[in-house]
């Protein structure tokens, strides 16, 4: 059974009279521990299709289950309840809170989760330690570069141990060498088992991933354009280069 | 969500903004100390009324008052009686509820003098001992009269520290404390030799200002020396208490009564009669008691009636609580101001903070998470504002103090803090409410687009 199973989804907003479809009979299965990306141009959907796999939105039409239950139907308030447990967040601006420190950003999550204070810190730290942060625990977000929030970003989401890490354009406000460092940081996640889904606009990074669905006018595209293809054979050289962490090692080089 | 966090959170996020927080939490502060120092000025003056009340008696003082006869007695009007001697030994003999029967015979528009001297007492009248318990006089100096002055009717007197002031001067302009037992004054021209003084009663003001004067040495005015108005300063009562003559009942009968009147009868009639009861809670028995026993002595001509201090203590308690009323309603409105102060801030800073919050509601805050964390800082603010006010308020009653250094001590109640408080917390989350809600209920996506 796959993690996720998407059965005839379709989003239809409606704005002044006119009916729009930002998803479009989309049936899709993820499985566990896949490594793959959305990838599709500005208004494709691909941010309503993540919306909806990451339960942030609900769809209008279809039925969805995440780890087995069907969550179309759930209420906003166990939406957030999934969201805390299942599913662990990474955005292209990090989107740390700016007032916490890097362990209370951490801990965060599992303050929503009613964990209590000398767990949430030993699990912060032990995130913390993954990403490579531990000694930078008591600064602001703002006293670090780029990489390193983006590190944070990617401790908090992982710090309640989620099935799923959504990334929307994880790399979109980093220089290509840090990029490289948080890409390679995605690979090792997902070589450790943990489903990773990268949401991007850039075919060179959705090249890193094995699989790639490509969104076009709400609907799953069949084929995958002559680019990507031709951007698969460096995929699977990063697939073989993936043991390590090291940036230099993987030889793609992401243009955003 | 654990709300030890949420209130950290809160108070950091009054940190970051520490400028904003505090003219936010201005309102605050200003209503909470306006609140509590006007109910501590509210509860000086209750003092200084209290004070008066003892100064005139206490409470359990009930004065035994003519009134004209009731209409349907009205044929009986010339045989009404008064209130006399005879009215003073049944009470004391059949009216067990009351402790304490005091006849008085007030000798009007006396004047006092001693050599070139001269004052009018507020008081001047033939009494029974029973009048230091019925008036709460203490003796400081002497002796008061006896069984044997009394029975003797002698001259003998005993005075308040307001005559000795007049006609032997005062402590502060002579130097010394003059005692003038033993020396003999006029009073209508006859002498009387003082046997007793009493001490000097003042109001808490009054000993407040003295002390000032103590400490900084009276200022010296330029200018001929000028009464100012009669010298009332702490009250009235006060006043009329220092300045109270008092001589055996009998004397002030065969000195002032025998020869004065028509017919060659001397007047019967008391100007007087105060009785205390013996137990306050049975105020209301010994007053029934008291009209019975009358009622018999004047043989049912109802020329009397009964005036409690409870009436006064009465008026009191009604002025105190309409102070307190308009106090309280302009307090409670400037603490509304600064919770609308806080609402306004709040509504800011959750504009501010959109995206954090969508981010917050991404991984995982329910709406509730998002409304408790709004409501506990409109809250935090609000009580970080009450105890800052608290704090100011002490500072408002020095200043008060400083300004007024005679009048009644403003006096600080932990029940007006708590209050102040409690309203505030109130008006916090009132204040807090729209904002959380706001907050609650912003869709994460769209909040996560917000730039």
């Amino acid at each position: 059974m796959a993690l996720l199973e998407l059965r005839n989804v379709s989003k239809i907003y409606h704005l002044g009279g006119e009916e729009i479809r930002a998803l479009d009979d989309v049936t899709l299965d993820i499985g566990s521990g896949e490594f793959c990306s959305i990838i599709g141009p500005s208004g494709s959907g691909k941010s309503t299709l993540m919306h909806i796999l990451g339960c942030l939105d609900s769809p209008s039409k279809g039925t969805i289950k995440l780890d087995g239950t069907e969550i179309q139907k759930a209420s906003t308030r166990e939406l957030a309840g999934i969201r805390n447990r299942k599913i662990g967040f990474v955005f292209q601006f990090f989107n740390l809170l700016p007032k916490l420190n890097v362990v209370q950003n951490v801990e965060l999550p599992m303050i929503y989760s009613g964990i209590g204070g000398r767990e949430r810190r030993t699990r912060a730290l032990k995130a913390l330690e993954q990403v490579e942060l531990s000694n930078r625990l008591k600064n602001r977000p703002s006293q670090l570069s780029g990489g390193q929030q983006q590190r944070v970003a990617i401790a908090r989401a992982l710090v309640n141990d989620p099935k799923i890490i959504f990334a929307d354009e994880p790399t979109g406000n980093l220089d290509t060498h840090t990029g490289e460092i948080i890409l390679a940081l995605f690979r090792r996640l997902s070589q450790e088992g943990r489903t990773v889904i990268l949401v991007t606009h850039n075919p060179e990074i959705a090249a890193v991933t094995p699989r790639r669905i490509e969104i076009r006018n709400g609907k799953i595209a069949d084929k995958v354009d002559a680019k990507l293809a031709g951007l698969d054979r460096l995929a699977r050289n990063a697939e073989r280069g993936a043991g390590s962490a090291e940036p230099n090692s993987a030889p793609v080089v992401p243009s955003a | 969500m654990n709300l030890l966090n949420t209130i950290i959170i809160g108070l950091k996020e009054i940190w970051t903004h520490k400028f904003r927080s505090l003219l936010t939490m201005l309102g605050i502060i200003l209503g909470v100390a306006s609140l509590v120092g006007m109910s501590a000025i509210i509860k000086g003056m209750e003092n200084g009324m209290k004070e008066t009340m003892v100064a005139m008696g206490g409470v359990d003082k009930v004065l035994l008052r003519v009134q004209d006869v009731p209409d349907w007695q009205d044929h009986l009007a010339d045989q009404a009686p008064g209130r006399t001697m005879l009215d003073v030994e049944a009470l004391r003999r059949s009216a067990p509820l009351i402790r304490l029967v005091s006849p008085q015979m007030e000798i009007e528009d006396a004047t006092v003098t001693r050599g070139e001297k001269r004052t009018r007492p507020a008081e001047l009248m033939g009494a029974w001992p029973a009048v230091l318990d019925m008036n709460l006089h203490t003796l400081a100096h002497g002796r008061f009269f006896n069984a044997i002055d009394e029975e003797e009717a002698r001259s003998v007197c005993v005075i308040g520290t307001g005559i000795r002031d007049e006609l032997f001067g005062k402590p502060e302009e002579v130097g010394r404390e003059i005692i003038p037992i033993g020396e003999e004054i006029l009073i209508n021209g006859q002498p009387f030799t003082i046997i007793g003084m009493f001490m000097q009663y003042m109001s808490e003001a009054e000993i407040k200002e003295k002390a000032r004067i103590a400490r900084e040495g009276n200022k010296q005015k330029s200018g001929p020396k000028r009464q100012t108005g009669w010298g009332r300063k702490g009250g009235w009562a006060f006043w009329q208490k220092n300045n109270t003559v008092y001589i055996p009942l009998n004397t002030a009968w065969v000195k002032f009564r025998a020869v004065g009147d028509l017919n060659g009868v001397p007047d019967p009639r008391l100007t007087d009669i105060d009785i205390k009861v013996a137990n306050l809670d049975m105020l209301e028995p010994a007053i029934q008691q008291a009209r019975n026993v009358l009622l018999i002595t004047h043989r049912g001509i109802e020329d009397f009636t009964f005036q409690t201090q409870e009436n006064q203590l009465e008026s009191i308690n009604k002025q105190i609580q309409n102070a307190r009323l308009s106090g309280g309603i302009i307090a409670a409105i400037s603490l509304l101001v600064g919770g609308i102060g806080i609402m306004n801030i709040m509504l800011a800073s959750i504009n501010e903070r959109i995206r954090e919050i969508g981010t917050c509601k991404a991984i995982g805050a329910t709406g509730f998470d998002i409304f408790t964390q709004i409501l506990v800082e409109s809250v935090v603010v609000s009580l970080v504002g009450a105890v800052l006010g608290v704090g100011a308020s002490y500072g408002f009653v020095q200043v008060l103090q400083a300004l007024t250094p005679s009048a009644n001590t403003p006096i600080i109640t932990p029940a007006a803090m708590l209050v102040g408080v409690a309203f505030s917390a109130f008006v916090g989350i009132l204040a807090g409410l729209i904002p959380a809600f706001k907050a609650a209920s912003l869709d994460p996506i769209q909040a996560l687009r917000y730039e």
